[in-house]
């Protein structure tokens, strides 16, 4: 479901997302590093929560979806399934080194790899493992894109288009 | 008697990393325990015969995030021994004084964990706070708040000047106070008292037979702590206690770790005062002579163990990883039979449970079979978008 900003209740609805996002996090197979620095931005030296950000256990209530970790081969098919669970619009931030790339565990055995090859991400936070401002910032940028896509209607804007998009737009 | 399966995890609200619990019960009570630690296995073992040892050190400490120094220098440890380097006292020094900065943080991050399996929130934001003073230390002499990647073979990487030891000096009143709190505050508050107390209780005699290690031993009275029975570092000539308890129970973990919290605050300050001067690293060879060793170190939660053999090359030929959550998964399943499974959270919570330490091994189905969990035949990049 896209929410339309023509009509007031879109409007509302996306105004009240971006003043209050509630975030999910997914450990993907990483070495805790990062999930302890996600956590410190919700302590009281950090603390998101002045922004309304709020960390729920269940994908079902979450707007952003924060994957940490390189993708293990077991858990590739769990955050793919965790991902479909979540509302539309939803939105992936990857946090570190690992999920941008895989990291130090590149091509290990029982790597998949980064998290993007497993579902489509918004943003990126380098870093092993970043500061919690850096993650913080990252929750801030993706509240931009959440805003510029409601005005949009959706994220194709900033997505490339598939071969067959592109065919379907011409013909 | 009808047996119901409640399946926890890998994704779930009460768990900050993936693991999957498969908890029998009767009615409330708990029957029976299975554990599947597989998900962030990574093959880290493998990899660390593939890479030099320059290249291994990093690799090691991503084993876990959160006692990344015990990794790193248990390895070299053992590197160092194969090799007969000794390190310089002042790299000996340096190397326990992130250790113990090290496990203070952790058992401030286990402290306010397990008090917010049970409902403590307060707790959880008290110590998180405090522990940001141990993690700004650590930033302040490695660089780095989590990973800090301070060993070399042969030494250290980086120096502490004086006025980095100044800063870290300044710090220690602080944290003394905040300790004293949490000292008075596992005695008589109630809301702790009244969850930990009874709950998870292990005798000494089961302690021993199920090998567990660390703090879930010494609560329950087994005096065993390999910085003093098998002294390494600069642990043999400083001054400190190794602390036990007798409750065997949670609230005697939680006891155990405030008191190590204040212990490995004295190493700090010991250390730091009396850093001796000198070089940081000694000259190490490129390449160890074959043999084989097991490296031990007591890490926040236990002994971790890093069996090593090397075939004369700059690479291992083996490494293999014990660590201490492994050995006191056992004692968990025991402590959890007959339990209610509200329990569960805090029961766990109490060995200081690190997954991506455990995940050492997966298994593969026969026949290449994962079924529905299986990524699509053209790799994982076929699911749709």
């Amino acid at each position: 479901m896209t929410v339309s900003n023509r009509t007031f209740s879109g409007r509302l609805m996306t105004w009240a997302r971006g003043k209050s996002p509630w975030v999910t996090i997914f450990n993907s197979g990483g070495c805790n590093a990062c999930d302890i620095e996600i956590i410190a931005c919700l302590m009281p030296r950090f603390d998101v929560e002045r922004f309304g950000i709020l960390s729920r256990g269940s994908p079902r209530h979450a707007d952003i979806l924060i994957v940490t970790g390189a993708v293990t081969r077991q858990q590739a098919p769990r955050l793919r399934r965790v991902w479909e669970q979540m509302p539309e619009p939803k939105y992936v931030i990857a946090v570190g080194a690992c999920a941008a790339g895989g990291g130090v565990f590149q091509g290990l055995y029982h790597m998949v790899g980064s998290v993007d090859q497993v579902i489509p991400v918004d943003v990126f936070v380098a870093g092993c493992p970043p500061r919690p401002d850096e993650i913080i910032n990252a929750v801030v940028t993706c509240l931009g894109l959440m805003a510029e896509d409601a005005v949009h209607g959706g994220r194709a804007w900033r997505t490339k288009a598939t071969s067959e998009a592109v065919a379907e737009a011409i013909a | 008697m009808t047996r119901i399966v409640v399946p926890i995890g890998p994704q779930h609200p009460a768990l900050k990393e993936p693991v999957n619990f498969r908890v029998v019960t009767d009615g409330e009570r708990i029957v029976d325990l299975e554990l599947n630690l597989s998900y962030s296995h990574r093959g880290i073992e493998k990899a660390a015969e593939q890479r030099d040892f320059i290249r291994v050190l990093p690799l090691i400490e991503r084993v876990c995030g959160i006692c990344s120094h015990s990794h790193a220098t248990v390895f070299s440890k053992g590197i160092e021994e194969i090799m007969g380097v000794e390190i310089p006292p002042r790299a000996q020094y340096i190397r326990t004084i992130i250790a113990e900065l090290e496990r203070m943080h952790s058992h401030m991050l286990w402290l306010g964990v397990a008090a917010h399996e049970v409902g403590f929130n307060t707790l959880f934001m008290w110590t998180w706070r405090d522990r940001e003073a141990v993690l700004d230390t650590l930033e302040e002499l490695s660089g780095n708040r989590v990973h800090y990647n301070m060993n070399e073979i042969g030494g250290v990487r980086l120096d502490l000047s004086p006025s980095q030891v100044e800063a870290a000096l300044a710090r220690m009143p602080v944290l003394e106070e905040r300790i004293r709190a949490y000292v008075g505050m596992v005695e008589d508050e109630e809301t702790m008292l009244t969850r930990f107390r009874g709950v998870g209780s292990l005798s000494r005699e089961e302690a021993l037979s199920f090998g567990a290690v660390g703090p879930t031993a010494r609560a329950s009275g087994v005096d065993y702590d390999v910085r003093k029975d098998d002294p390494y570092l600069v642990y043999d000539e400083i001054p400190w206690n190794v602390v036990t308890d007798t409750n065997g129970d949670v609230y005697g973990r939680t006891k155990v770790r405030i008191g190590e919290i204040a212990e490995s605050l004295g190493i700090v300050r010991h250390c730091l005062e009396n850093l001796p001067g000198g070089p940081i690293r000694a000259e190490a060879p490129k390449a160890a002579p074959p043999g084989e060793i097991l490296s031990r170190y007591e890490a926040p939660r236990g002994e971790v163990a890093h069996f090593i053999r090397t075939n004369g090359t700059a690479r291992v030929e083996r490494v293999d990883i014990r660590t201490p959550t492994l050995a006191n998964w056992t004692s968990v399943a025991h402590c959890l039979i007959g339990r209610p499974l509200a329990d569960v959270p805090v029961i766990v919570a109490a060995i200081d449970p690190c997954l991506s330490c455990t995940s050492r091994i997966t298994l593969v189905k026969s026949g290449g079979d994962l079924g529905k969990d299986a990524p699509p035949p053209n790799g994982p990049r076929g699911w749709s978008r």
